[in-house]
């Protein structure tokens, strides 16, 4: 019953994504489209969690962890980038 | 059946929060705003998703591993965010006609 649910909310975050891949290609400076890119990586790891769920694979979940730490990783990259000029 | 009733609510809160946050990411005038509204999404919603499915699958070993996963992205969102703003802020992104501001924060933007 609540699978119905999970699979629901999956497609929704779906279409969510792409409203965000509006901004990221509009958005009229930089920080905009890193807050964008942002934005769509946390989406992109409750749809892996929630699609681990669903078809009860449980190896999905360490592929969200480690999504969630390059996300991370390349969202300072890049803030250090804009900030700096340079990446030392 | 209860524990379901509990999690459905959860999951509707936290599919909500996102859509809040992708509303004011598409509406919002400034660079800062939008920040402001999608750190909602990022701590709230995809906290309240996780734990909707902690409690979905009992105590185990995969919900363990979520747990550990909300604690991470609760770490490594804000911070995130705070390098975002502080980059946009140091270099001259124009914020929304109207706002005031202190420059008290210029010279400590400059170190990291």
């Amino acid at each position: 019953m609540l699978i119905v649910a999970f699979t629901a909310s999956c497609i929704f975050l779906v279409l969510m994504i792409f409203l965000c891949l509006y901004r990221a290609y509009v958005g009229p400076t930089v920080a905009d489209r890193v807050i964008s890119i942002n934005v769509i990586s946390t989406k992109a790891v409750a749809i892996m969690t929630l699609v681990s769920i669903i078809f009860h694979k449980e190896y999905f979940l360490d592929i969200a962890l480690v999504y969630a730490l390059i996300s991370f990783l390349a969202t300072i990259g890049v803030a250090k980038y804009l900030q700096k000029g340079v990446l030392e | 059946m209860i524990l379901e009733i509990i999690s459905l609510i959860i999951l509707i809160f936290g599919i909500f929060f996102f859509m809040v946050g992708v509303v004011g990411l598409l509406r919002f005038p400034d660079v800062y705003t939008r920040l402001h509204a999608t750190t909602k999404c990022d701590t709230l919603g995809v906290g309240l998703i996780l734990f909707s499915i902690m409690l979905y699958q009992g105590f185990s070993g995969p919900s363990i591993k979520i747990g550990l996963m909300i604690i991470f992205i609760w770490l490594s969102n804000p911070t995130a965010a705070h390098a975002i703003a502080k980059a946009a802020y140091s270099v001259d992104i124009p914020m929304i006609k109207g706002t005031v501001f202190a420059d008290q924060a210029k010279e400590e933007s400059s170190s990291w």
